[in-house]
């Protein structure tokens, strides 16, 4: 195992934390994105109708296979389209 | 080797904490990650290079050199260490730094205010003294730009320390609206190669000979050109159209000033027999002017001096507002003016600081 020294005053958790979610989705733009397994798509479909059903925008986004990363482009869409996001899990 | 055999056998003795990397990550990548990096790669602070930082001093690890603004964190040596190891500094940097953070730490350098400011400051490091040359600072050629390992490393070692030790990051603390490549570092050493030339450690009030560091809260880099004047008098006079622009030309009394004075310019003055004190007193009497040529109003633009005082003869600066420090390469009638923080108008309230380098 190697490591590296903290540069920092050690005040924050060594564990990154993640990104708070937002308040309120009133107003965002809610990414619907597909990793590319099986029936993907189908929750997404649900997702999208009951998001829909509250008056939020949603845009889908797809990564082409599971099997690997989401391509940088794909990702970069999402940050500059999309306020929130919502990965497809499913099988 | 041997710092290799001190990390396995000597690397518990370090104490800040471990941050431990999976098979598959880059190191460089994970201080990017981690929000370690001023936005340039940094070199990730391995056991072994923070241990061969720290044989840089003979100050112990632990020692706590200061509080960092903005949220006044503990700064031990070990810290300063891997912060030096991030920005790429030499062990024989590290006397230079410390000297420089403590430097940075004096209440009147006001450190939080220069952070956290949305004007462009940040802190401008020059080095006086025999270190300068003993860790191959620049002072000639490109002395304020890119390519000096120890010029770059120390300025950039301080930066990475406020913002990492003190969290002191753009957006956060530091409230920039715009800020300036200086943000990243602006380091040199005085160039003292002409004996004639009184060095700015030696002007305040250290004896010669003595290495120290002072501090000033500005940017840079503005260029002053005049390649026809050839009295000083008249090269004076010249700077002095230069020096009243900074921040905006009808505002007094606010900001103090470094000049950079090149060889080529210094050569006017030197023939003329004028030294330090001339030097900065007629630069100091170039820049006043009369109140109602720079009145609040005049020509609709709204900055400028109150009414009242439309028949006095304004100064630009306070009388010990400018720094004149030399430095350049041999050809070019240019200097450079750096211009300080414009919060400078209770002038004991804020000022540069000079600290003894101790080696």
């Amino acid at each position: 195992m190697s490591w590296l020294r903290d540069p920092t005053a050690e005040t924050s958790a060594i564990k990154r934390p993640r990104v708070k979610p937002p308040a309120s989705l009133e107003g965002l733009t809610v990414a619907l994105f597909d990793i590319g397994k099986t029936r993907s798509d189908e929750f997404l479909d649900q997702v999208e109708k009951r998001l829909a059903e509250r008056g939020l925008k949603t845009r889908r986004y797809a990564k082409p296979t599971n099997a690997k990363v989401a391509p940088v482009e794909v990702m970069q869409k999402v940050a500059t389209e999309a306020d929130a996001v919502v990965i497809a899990l499913s099988d | 080797m041997a710092e290799r055999l001190e990390a396995k056998y000597k690397g518990s003795a370090l104490v800040a904490r471990k941050v431990e990397l999976a098979g598959h990550d880059d190191p460089m990548e994970v201080c990017f990650e981690r929000g370690w990096t001023d936005g340039l790669p940094v070199t990730p602070p391995t056991d072994e290079r923070v241990l061969r930082m720290l044989s840089g001093t003979r100050r112990a690890p632990g020692e706590i050199v200061g509080r960092i603004p903005p949220y006044l964190a503990e700064c031990t040596v070990e810290k300063v260490a891997i912060n030096a190891v991030l920005a790429g500094c030499k062990p024989e940097y590290m006397p230079v730094l410390l000297a420089a953070l403590e430097a940075a730490l004096e209440p009147v350098f006001t450190l939080h205010g220069v952070l956290a400011t949305t004007y462009f400051s940040s802190p401008i490091v020059i080095v006086n003294g025999p270190i300068a040359k003993k860790i191959g600072m620049g002072s000639g050629i490109n002395a304020l730009g890119q390519g000096n390992r120890a010029n770059a490393t120390i300025g950039r070692a301080l930066n990475l320390i406020v913002r990492n030790v003190g969290g002191g990051r753009p957006g956060e603390a530091d409230r920039a609206t715009l800020g300036a490549p200086s943000k990243f570092t602006l380091c040199f050493a005085e160039d003292e190669s002409d004996s004639s030339w009184q060095p700015l450690s030696v002007a305040r009030g250290f004896a010669p000979g003595v290495s120290t560091v002072t501090l000033f809260q500005g940017h840079g880099v503005e260029a002053f050109v005049d390649q026809k004047t050839r009295t000083p008098e008249g090269l004076s006079r010249s700077f002095g159209l230069s020096l009243v622009k900074i921040g905006h030309p009808r505002l007094v009394q606010s900001a103090r000033a470094v000049v950079v004075l090149s060889p080529e310019h210094y050569r006017i003055y030197k023939d003329a027999g004028w030294g330090r004190n001339e030097i900065e007193r007629a630069l100091y009497e170039a820049t006043v002017r009369p109140g109602q040529e720079i009145l609040a109003g005049l020509e609709g633009i709204g900055e400028g001096v109150a009414p009242q005082r439309a028949q006095e003869r304004v100064p630009k600066f306070h009388e010990d507002g400018l720094m004149v420090v030399r430095a350049g390469g041999p050809a070019g009638l240019f200097s450079a003016i750096l211009p300080g923080w414009l919060a400078g108008r209770n002038r004991t309230e804020l000022q540069p600081v000079t600290r003894e380098i101790r080696e």
